[in-house]
């Protein structure tokens, strides 16, 4: 009885940090389906893909919030030397023929066909039901091949010793990581840690949700405006689409 | 005279060799246990260049394995007399070179204590994977065909088990090739020209290894190659060396014209300073022309000459596999056709690498393995090539 009592109370906390999530967020704009919460233990839900959608146009060249709110949210140090972990960072773009300057997030595009995980020898790099690539900390082995087989330069090897334990995601000298989709988060009913950031500096520049459910709002946002994949020509058919490229 | 003050001295130069050889390993493993401690900070491998030095010896070593084989296939399978009494050798060769490429590449993980979980969790769909049993596979194969050939019960079976090495091979050196072919969206690495790019490497670094081998062990001997048989392996060797000339440019041209990979070829052969220079200077001219004129020219071809023409072939590995594998990952990814980009991660940069004392160390590491191996073998049991001056006459 307790325990079911426990589950009860737990459910309604995370919904409960949901709604606050969602309320913080600038009205009007659902970032966000609140489906539900995720009990621990239970499988990711197959009927369900997480993914983004990146309006470019609404995205400020210069801010960072949402590579501050990662580097916090995931314990990273933020910095930027070749050998330091980059979760999120910004592309800075200028078209080659017009001039025309862009500015976008990029991170990894949690592939419906990830060649991470294919070449990934111990199956450390793994897609959950629910369409999020992650690394199994204890199983990488640390051979960089997902590295190499990334077409979005994603991942992040773990050069040096880890001593800020802070984040919420374990991580580990000598594995490879990257962008979660902020599982813990999403597991919780919670947006991850950029989008709100992007929200709260005003910006709205990526809307996140689920992509099957019809009704969702990226979903019908996807349906009413022109969005592109990055380099669609190699089929991967990422989660994260981009407006105004 | 000279003669009995050797062997009275050979023995002292074997130790000599041998400590030389486990110097060169120690120093090896001190340097995978700094980079286990530190992590690969103290390497100049980064985010960008994600396999360096270490990767360039492992690939070689294990490519040149399967290629050394060549000369105890063509033996074993096709009957061939002057062939077959290299069989063993070869065989040795590659246990060795493939040893000291896998430690290499194990020490080289970010995680080597846990290589086991690559066993016990296989992924079936990752080259890799595959890798690691055809590897094995190649130390069952290798081992059993060397028992066929030095067991004289075994005679009969000597035969089928060159031929399962024969194919073992083809197919690990093609899994080799894979392993970059499957890369689709590197620049560098997405052609189906690989697998056979990296077979016909095998048998070019393979054989050079294998004639550099025999004349150290002729020579330590105080004997002499037969000239038919001296002339035979090395017109091979420059026919390989030729045949890697022409799939290499092959392999450039359709990046050229077929994939549109201008930028990428434009970096590699004309502006991408050091890896140019290396492909053109290492590679091209030291690595393969300059070999081809000491292997043809008239008046050139002796002994020594061949010697010299197999050490270049091996510098213009290195430098073939160093402009493959390192400059390949510094010519940035392309996330956005048709943009320029900057960022706080090197996207649209070249980025820099410079190996560090620990990576030349480990790698070395690898051919001290390989060395050691080999020393120890061709000591203790016979490996050195018979030539039977009969057969010799048949046969050709
Ligand atoms: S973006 Fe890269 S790391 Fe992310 S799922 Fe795709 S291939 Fe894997
Ligand atoms: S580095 Fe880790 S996650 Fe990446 S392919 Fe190797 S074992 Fe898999």
């Amino acid at each position: 009885m307790s325990c079911n009592h426990d589950q009860q109370r737990r459910q309604f906390l995370s919904r409960g940090a949901a709604l606050t999530a969602a309320v913080s967020i600038a009205p009007g704009l659902m970032l966000y389906d609140f489906a539900r919460a995720r009990p621990p233990g239970e499988a990711a839900n197959p009927a369900v893909r997480w993914g983004m959608l990146i309006d470019t146009t609404q995205c400020e060249s210069g801010c960072d919030a949402c590579v501050s709110a990662c580097n916090k949210e995931n314990g990273l140090s933020g910095r930027t030397l070749p050998t330091d972990s980059q979760w999120i960072r910004k592309l800075e773009l200028q078209q080659e023929d017009t001039g025309r300057k862009i500015s976008m997030p990029m991170m990894c595009q949690h592939c419906a066909e990830p060649p991470c995980v294919d070449v990934c020898p111990t199956g450390a790099s793994f897609k959950r039901a629910d369409g999020i690539v992650l690394v199994d900390k204890h199983r990488c082995i640390g051979c960089r091949y997902c590295m190499m087989a990334c077409p979005y330069k994603a991942r992040s090897f773990v050069h040096e010793p880890v001593t800020d334990h802070s984040g919420a995601t374990p991580r580990g000298q000598g594995t490879v990581e990257s962008c979660t989709l902020c599982v813990h988060r999403v597991d919780q009913g919670v947006a991850p840690a950029c989008v709100e950031a992007c929200a709260r500096e005003g910006h709205q520049a990526i809307l996140f949700g689920n992509l099957n459910d019809p009704k969702s709002a990226i979903a019908q946002r996807i349906r009413s405006v022109a969005s592109v994949k990055l380099r669609a020509d190699l089929n991967l058919d990422p989660g994260i689409s981009f407006v105004g490229i | 005279m000279h003669h009995r003050t050797f062997a009275q001295i050979e023995i002292r130069y074997f130790y000599l060799l041998l400590a030389f050889g486990l110097a060169v390993v120690l120093a090896g493993l001190v340097a995978a246990q700094q980079m286990e401690a530190h992590g690969h900070i103290i390497s100049g491998m980064n985010n960008q260049v994600v396999w360096g030095l270490p990767h360039v010896f492992a690939i070689f070593m294990i490519v040149s394995a399967s290629g050394v084989l060549n000369v105890a296939s063509v033996g074993s399978v096709f009957g061939r007399h002057v062939y077959k009494a290299r069989a063993p050798l070869a065989g040795l060769l590659s246990l060795a070179l493939l040893a000291g490429g896998l430690m290499v590449l194990m020490l080289d993980l970010g995680r080597p204590d846990r290589v086991i979980v690559a066993i016990t969790n296989y992924n079936p769909t990752s080259v890799f994977a595959w890798n690691v049993l055809l590897y094995s596979g190649l130390f069952a194969t290798v081992g059993l065909y060397l028992w066929t050939l030095m067991d004289r019960t075994m005679g009969g079976w000597s035969k089928p088990a060159g031929l399962l090495v024969f194919v073992w091979r083809i197919i690990l050196t093609t899994g080799t090739g894979l392993i970059f072919a499957f890369l689709v969206a590197r620049q560098a690495y997405a052609s189906a020209l690989l697998p056979p790019l990296f077979i016909i490497m095998s048998f070019t670094w393979g054989l050079a290894i294998f004639l550099i081998v025999q004349f150290a062990m002729f020579s330590w001997n105080e004997l002499q190659l037969n000239p038919a048989i001296q002339k035979r392996l090395k017109n091979l060797l420059g026919l390989f060396v030729v045949s890697v000339l022409y799939l290499v440019a092959t392999y450039h041209l359709t990046n050229l014209y077929f994939s549109r990979q201008v930028a990428f070829e434009r970096f590699i052969l004309t502006q991408g300073g050091f890896y140019t220079g290396l492909f053109w200077g290492g590679y091209v001219v030291l690595g393969s022309i300059v070999p081809l004129l000491l292997i043809f020219m008239p008046g050139l071809g002796q002994a020594r000459c061949v010697l010299l023409a197999s050490l270049l072939v091996l510098l213009g590995a290195f430098s073939l596999l160093y402009v493959f594998i390192i400059g390949g990952q510094a010519f940035p990814l392309l996330i956005v056709p048709g943009y320029t980009v900057h960022s706080s991660f090197g996207d649209g940069q070249l980025a820099s690498y410079a190996p560090t004392v620990f990576e030349w160390a480990l790698g070395a590491g690898g051919l001290g393995v390989a060395f050691v191996i080999v020393t120890v073998g061709v000591r203790i049991l016979n490996f050195l090539p018979h030539d039977d001056p009969r057969q010799l006459m048949e046969g050709n």
